[in-house]
């Protein structure tokens, strides 16, 4: 009897022990309270992503009111006006680590602004969670190990294109319209890769745009002209608009592929023209709130009880604030994960070790996945067309890899 | 100089030295940022303070300075401290050749011209047939410097004498200019340049010498801001850049060589401050602040301490 209460006694001992001695803290975290630092565009030529910011802000918020934090401690999300201006940010993000003492820096967006402090945030050995751009350089754990992206990058979106153009139309002449700055020549590049020997031949026209340009009229007409039958869409929203219109009202009538950027049906298609929108293909890896297959998703319903509860400022036409919910939700997860081990270290590998987590507003079948060899959370889109009042989705949910 | 002008000076400057030993190496980093624009602002007041030609497009100088250091430590693998001066030179030139038929434009319309070069200036930059050495969109990363000869200073700590060094020779040199017979013939050609060509100044080859030096300022300045901030891309000079350079001068003072510093020391740390009260709108706040800054302040913050000292005379 009393040698059992001893066995007894040593393995509620062994049992117990790693439970108690695991609260481990970097600067930033402690038993009441996590810190993040943020930079995001508030004001500057990019400011309307700055709704990012606002609605992660809002985000939590709502988790320290209504579920007290995480693992019991209240989240402190300290977020700066970078005005997508580099040099601010990288003295921003030096604020945010040496003054404010954070955790680590997360969403912090631009790719420009998030190459600026790539090196420093690595060399501090801080990480950068969740970057919002989505240029391919931040998949690269052997040389950035503190560093990781969010969502799918360009050069992944534009090989699926690419392939699906392989597959339904080889022979194509292909116009491209592109941005001239990373994000457009990212696209480009990716087009090219995933054509493979055939992009020579097969892209007949290449024009591009500069962000302070009034309109692409005269690109359009550019690429009809080239004779391409085929028009690659590489544009931010407002272009995107007009490039779809006036394709439309000049009579030229190419298989169009619609960058994700610029899907929104609020922003984009309707200014542009339902009608005319007809046929668009693109991908998506969200769901789009102004989209009338969502309309009464439970996801999306809850997400504008959040939005207008915690940020009844922000647009519910807006896909960014889907999208800064989306990605403040995976942080969620991942901060959850970490229980009460809150160093530094442990928070990257949490972030390095999601299999197949799945988030509600994401679309069905496409899920968050890393591992110490791959710092690319969502790699998988669903390519979809337009039917003339909302996206159709088809196909499998693909990945480049 | 008076005597107790040399005093503050001296004590300015001990106050400079101790500074990085006793705030955080991010306070270090932002008074590094300070010291290099008030360099710029010095170029820019050189300009215009004194000489009364507007520029909306010293950004694109600054830009100039920034990617010749950039590119020559980058590409040609020179060292940091050398890159300083070639992108003076370099700025100098540049500065001279735009001043040349620039100065057939008067007031608004050479603020124009300088405007275009200040918003081409970021396109320019991501050109495609320049990118094998601007890096195009994607920018130069920069290594830090470290410390030579053992100097027991962390590269932040270092990086700020370095920067305080270059910012003394600078000022030296444009107090040195500017109190003598070359300041007194700008000022001239300001304030009545009919009157200055019938004393015999040279308008043409002083207001492009001007223009060059003003480059040569803005250049350096350039310079040091890519070794500090480790990268320089397009992003980073767009046109907006001119026009808070503009405000600094006109808030730090006119024709004024401390007038520099003060400007600069505004617009480093007052959108700072405005982030912090408003994230809604954090320019409007910024921009309460300016007015506040003109209405009180009317001959910028050199002039008000200017005014104050000169009452205090007064009334002992």
């Amino acid at each position: 009897m009393k040698r059992g209460l001893i066995s007894l006694g040593i393995l509620a001992a062994l049992t117990a022990a790693p439970v108690q001695a695991q609260k481990k803290y970097d600067p930033g975290a402690s038993d009441r309270e996590i810190k993040i630092g943020n930079t995001n565009p508030y004001s500057g030529p990019a400011s309307a992503y700055g709704t990012i910011g606002k609605t992660i802000n809002a985000y939590f918020k709502m988790v320290n009111d209504e579920q007290g934090g995480i693992n019991g401690r209240k989240v402190s999300f300290i977020s700066y006006d970078d005005g997508y201006s580099p040099p601010k940010t990288v003295e921003m993000a030096r604020k945010l680590v040496e003054q404010d003492q954070v955790l680590f820096l997360f969403q912090t967006l631009g790719t420009p602004s998030n190459t600026a402090i790539h090196k420093y945030m690595n060399m501090r050995k801080v990480p950068q969670l969740h970057v919002a751009t989505g240029a391919t350089k931040w998949n690269d754990p052997k040389n950035f190990p503190w560093t990781m992206g969010w969502q799918p990058n360009y050069q992944d979106e534009a090989k699926i294109y690419a392939q699906h153009l392989l597959k339904e139309k080889p022979n194509a002449k292909i116009g491209v319209l592109y941005q001239n700055d990373d994000y457009g020549k990212d696209y480009l590049k990716g087009i090219k890769d995933g054509l493979g020997a055939k992009a020579k031949s097969m892209i007949v026209a290449e024009v591009s745009y500069e962000v302070a340009d009034p309109t692409v009229d005269s690109q359009i007409v550019q690429l009809q002209q080239s004779g391409a039958d085929v028009f690659f869409n590489i544009t931010t929203p407002k272009f995107a608009a007009q490039a779809i219109r006036k394709a439309y009202d000049i009579g030229w009538k190419p298989m169009h592929f619609l960058n994700n950027v610029s899907t929104s049906v609020a922003s984009v298609l309707t200014p542009a023209g339902l009608e005319k929108s007809v046929g668009l293909i693109s991908t998506a890896y969200i769901k789009d709130p102004t989209d009338k297959q969502w309309q009464s998703d439970a996801a999306v319903e809850k997400w504008r009880a959040f939005m207008k509860k915690y940020y009844p400022d922000g647009s519910l036409t807006d896909n960014s604030n889907m999208y800064g919910y989306t990605v403040a939700r995976t942080l969620h997860q991942v901060l959850q994960q970490c229980g009460d081990n809150l160093t530094r270290e442990n928070v990257m590998r949490q972030a390095a070790s999601m299999k197949g987590y799945a988030i509600d507003t994401l679309l069905p079948g496409i899920t968050i996945s890393t591992s110490s060899q791959d710092f690319a959370p969502i790699q998988s889109v669903q390519l979809m067309r337009f039917n003339g009042t909302s996206w159709e989705r088809f196909g499998q949910v693909l990945s480049s890899q | 100089m008076s005597k107790r002008n040399l005093l503050l000076i001296v004590i300015l400057l001990v106050a400079a030295c101790v500074l990085p030993f006793v705030v955080s190496n991010y306070r270090t980093f932002q008074f590094t940022l300070v010291m290099v624009y008030a360099t710029a602002l010095l170029g820019l007041n050189i300009l215009t303070g004194y000489n009364g030609q507007i520029s909306l497009g010293h950004g694109a100088f600054y830009a100039l300075g920034a990617y010749c250091a950039a590119i020559l430590m980058d590409q040609a693998g020179a060292p940091y401290w050398l890159t300083v001066p070639a992108a003076g030179a370099v700025c100098l030139v540049a500065g001279f050749l735009f001043g040349l038929p620039a100065l057939r434009l008067e007031g608004l319309y050479l603020a124009l011209a300088t405007f275009a070069l200040g918003v081409a200036m970021p396109q320019l930059l991501k050109y495609d047939h320049l990118a094998k050495w601007t890096g195009g969109v994607q920018g130069i990363v920069i290594a830090k410097p470290e410390a030579p000869f053992g100097i027991p200073l962390n590269p932040d700590q270092w990086l700020y004498f370095f920067t305080l060094a270059v910012t003394l020779v600078m000022f030296v040199l444009a107090w040195n200019l500017l109190r003598g017979r070359v300041g007194r013939a700008l000022v001239a050609i300001r304030d009545h340049h009919v009157a200055a060509e019938a004393m015999g100044i040279d308008n043409a080859i002083y207001k492009s010498a001007a223009f060059g030096v003003s480059a040569m300022y803005t250049g350096v300045a350039g310079a040091l801001s890519a070794i500090a901030v480790q990268y320089v891309a397009p992003d980073s000079f767009n046109i907006f850049l001119s026009i808070v350079f503009l405000v600094g001068i006109v808030i730090g003072g006119l024709a004024s060589i401390s007038g520099a510093l003060y400007g600069a020391l505004f617009i480093q740390f007052v959108p700072n401050i405005a982030d912090e009260i408003s994230k809604a709108a954090p320019w409007a706040i910024f921009g309460i602040f300016l007015i506040g800054f003109v209405y009180v302040m009317p001959t910028g913050v050199a002039g008000a301490i200017r005014l104050l000292l000169a009452k205090r005379r007064k009334a002992t």
